[in-house]
């Protein structure tokens, strides 16, 4: 075993032991597992909530997607702020209502909201099929971790089940408790690293970021920017609009927002989180540092760029540190999303086929669904073939598919009723899946439109189409209740 | 102060109007392409402009929620 592989199992071992502790002394029932009793200060909330968005997608798919695409990648930047000042408004009504009728889960508030349990089953069925590509993202980067720290002695295989064993142990184990202070230790970790590689490399290989972005400019016109095709400015404007209403409609960033003690802290989150987002600038360097150094990366191995270039410039042991930090950015994330993923189930789908279960028997099947989701995932990952950021893409275009009903919910008098809530986002969901599925693009279904309509992301075409439809049935359904 | 919640437009107007108007990468600002330079420039204004809603914002108040 070499050091960098010894560093990273010991880091995995770390995270086991704290999340033990974490849970020593605890009475486990369910609102404890998933929402850690309510109980966090300010400060340990916005750890947990930076904590979530700092992922493998953008340790591993942001310098990924730098390298591969250039310009593009820089809507990762702009997607969290705009969702930021978004919060500041959205939060808080949420918070509050769920607090008053002691809601867990995302789906219950919907089916809570708009009095249909139906809807609460769609909502979790939609949060499942988005959570999916979502966890096997983590994954992924943790079987790239695991493998290029390995420099070869571990098959790709064998590091994607050794990563999902580790996660699914690690949240049997401890819940969210664990998550957030293996968070405290994560984010610590994440930053020295990410800071020092984004100064280091441009300095070491190019003498600093202007010779750096100079000579990338020299060697490839134009790819820092957006391209006039494709990734061109349209599909920017849609994708960061679409990521950033969809950013609070993930099941596990509701869940975490249960964990808030006052709504006030949202709404500081919003003045503050901005500035976090500056600190994905030095994930992005790194990864066009390896433009030039590490040419040739072709297709799904984008994503390997920061280790490849990490590989080739350092000791095993500091490869091991960097291993490291990425696998705690994985686990930390992947451990919220499964736990979310399996408590959906249980919590949603389980109560509708067994409405009598208690709560003890409900947590019983979450915590039994662990080893099952993560499993679905395994395979998911090792039949392989997208990018980290196409995974997340995917996603967003199914979550954000909540989002018009969710606000709608919200006003003083909700114009939506709940069969336009169900129609909208049945429609909504069916066009991104049917879009994902048969790998189409607006592109290729009707080419002859103009640049910037056939360049726009499918998942905001999909919420255009669910909003038309939530209002018309809304419409319909209402007039036909007034008849009645 | 209601209208100072107005100011919350202002990053989406920045980012979703002012990227594609101003997608070139030359002149390097800072060492950084022009591009990147005013993303980072409104990452930091909508940071400002949060603040300033935050403080006007009465909920926000000793007392309030």
């Amino acid at each position: 075993m070499n050091a960098a592989l010894g560093i990273i199992a010991a880091t995995m071992i770390g995270v086991l032991l704290l999340g033990l502790r974490a849970r020593h002394g605890r009475d486990m029932d369910l609102e404890q597992w998933s929402v850690g009793g309510r109980g966090f200060g300010t400060l340990l909330v916005f750890v947990l909530m930076a904590g979530e968005i700092y992922t493998t997608f953008t340790f591993l798919g942001g310098s990924g997607f730098a390298y591969g695409h250039g310009g593009p990648a820089l809507y990762i930047l702009c997607y969290g702020c705009l969702a930021y000042v978004v919060s500041y408004w959205l939060l808080p009504p949420i918070w509050r209502y769920a607090k008053q009728h002691r809601l867990f889960a995302q789906p219950d508030f919907f089916a809570r909201k708009y009095d249909s349990p139906a809807l609460g089953v769609l909502v979790a069925t939609v949060g499942i099929v988005a959570l999916v590509p979502y966890l096997v993202l983590q994954l992924k980067g943790l079987g790239i971790i695991v493998d290029a720290a390995a420099y070869g002695a571990i098959s790709p295989t064998l590091a994607i089940c050794i990563g999902a064993a580790v996660v699914t142990v690690y949240v049997m184990i401890s819940g969210v408790r664990g998550s957030a202070w293996t968070a405290v230790v994560k984010d610590t970790l994440i930053l020295a690293v990410v800071l020092f590689l984004g100064i280091y490399l441009p300095i070491h290989y190019y003498g600093g970021y202007g010779a750096m972005f100079r000579a990338i400019q020299a060697a490839k016109p134009g790819f820092l920017a957006l391209p006039p095709q494709g990734e061109s400015v349209a599909w920017f404007d849609s994708t960061v609009l679409l990521t950033a209403l969809g950013f609070y409609m993930w099941p596990h960033t509701f869940g975490s927002l249960y964990t808030a003690k006052e709504e006030r802290a949202f709404r500081r989150n919003a003045v503050l989180l901005p500035l976090y987002q500056l600190i994905l600038l030095f994930v992005f360097f790194v990864g066009f540092a390896a433009i030039l150094r590490v040419p040739g990366l072709k297709g799904p191995d984008i994503d390997l760029s920061l280790l490849r270039l990490s590989i080739q410039s350092f000791d095993p042991w500091f490869v091991g540190i960097i291993g490291a930090a990425g696998v705690l950015t994985a686990l930390v994330p992947g451990s919220m999303i499964l736990m979310s993923t399996a408590t959906l189930l249980a919590n949603t789908l389980f109560r509708a086929v067994r409405p009598q279960a208690g709560d003890k028997a409900v947590g019983n099947v979450a915590k039994l669904l662990v080893p099952v989701v993560s499993l679905v995932a395994v395979v998911f990952t090792l039949r392989g073939g997208t990018t980290i950021v196409a995974l997340l893409l995917m996603g967003y275009a199914f979550v954000t598919q909540l989002f018009p009903s969710l606000v709608a919910s919200l006003l003083p008098r909700n114009p939506v009723t709940r069969e336009g809530a169900f129609a909208g986002i049945c429609i909504g969901v069916a066009t991104v899946a049917a879009t994902s599925l048969t790998r189409t693009s607006i592109a290729i279904l009707l080419p002859g439109l103009p640049e910037a309509l056939r360049d726009l992301n499918i998942g905001i075409v999909a919420l255009l189409f669910n909003v038309v439809t939530t209002l018309g049935v809304s419409v319909l359904t209402r007039r036909r209740a007034a008849y009645a | 102060m209601a209208f100072v919640r107005y100011l919350a437009v202002l990053p989406f107007l920045g980012i979703l109007l002012g990227v594609p108007l101003l997608n070139r990468v030359e002149p390097l600002i800072l060492g950084m392409p022009l591009i990147l330079a005013w993303i980072v420039l409104w990452i930091i204004l909508t940071s400002v402009i949060m603040a300033i809603v935050y403080l006007c914002d009465p909920a926000n108040r000793e007392g309030g929620r």
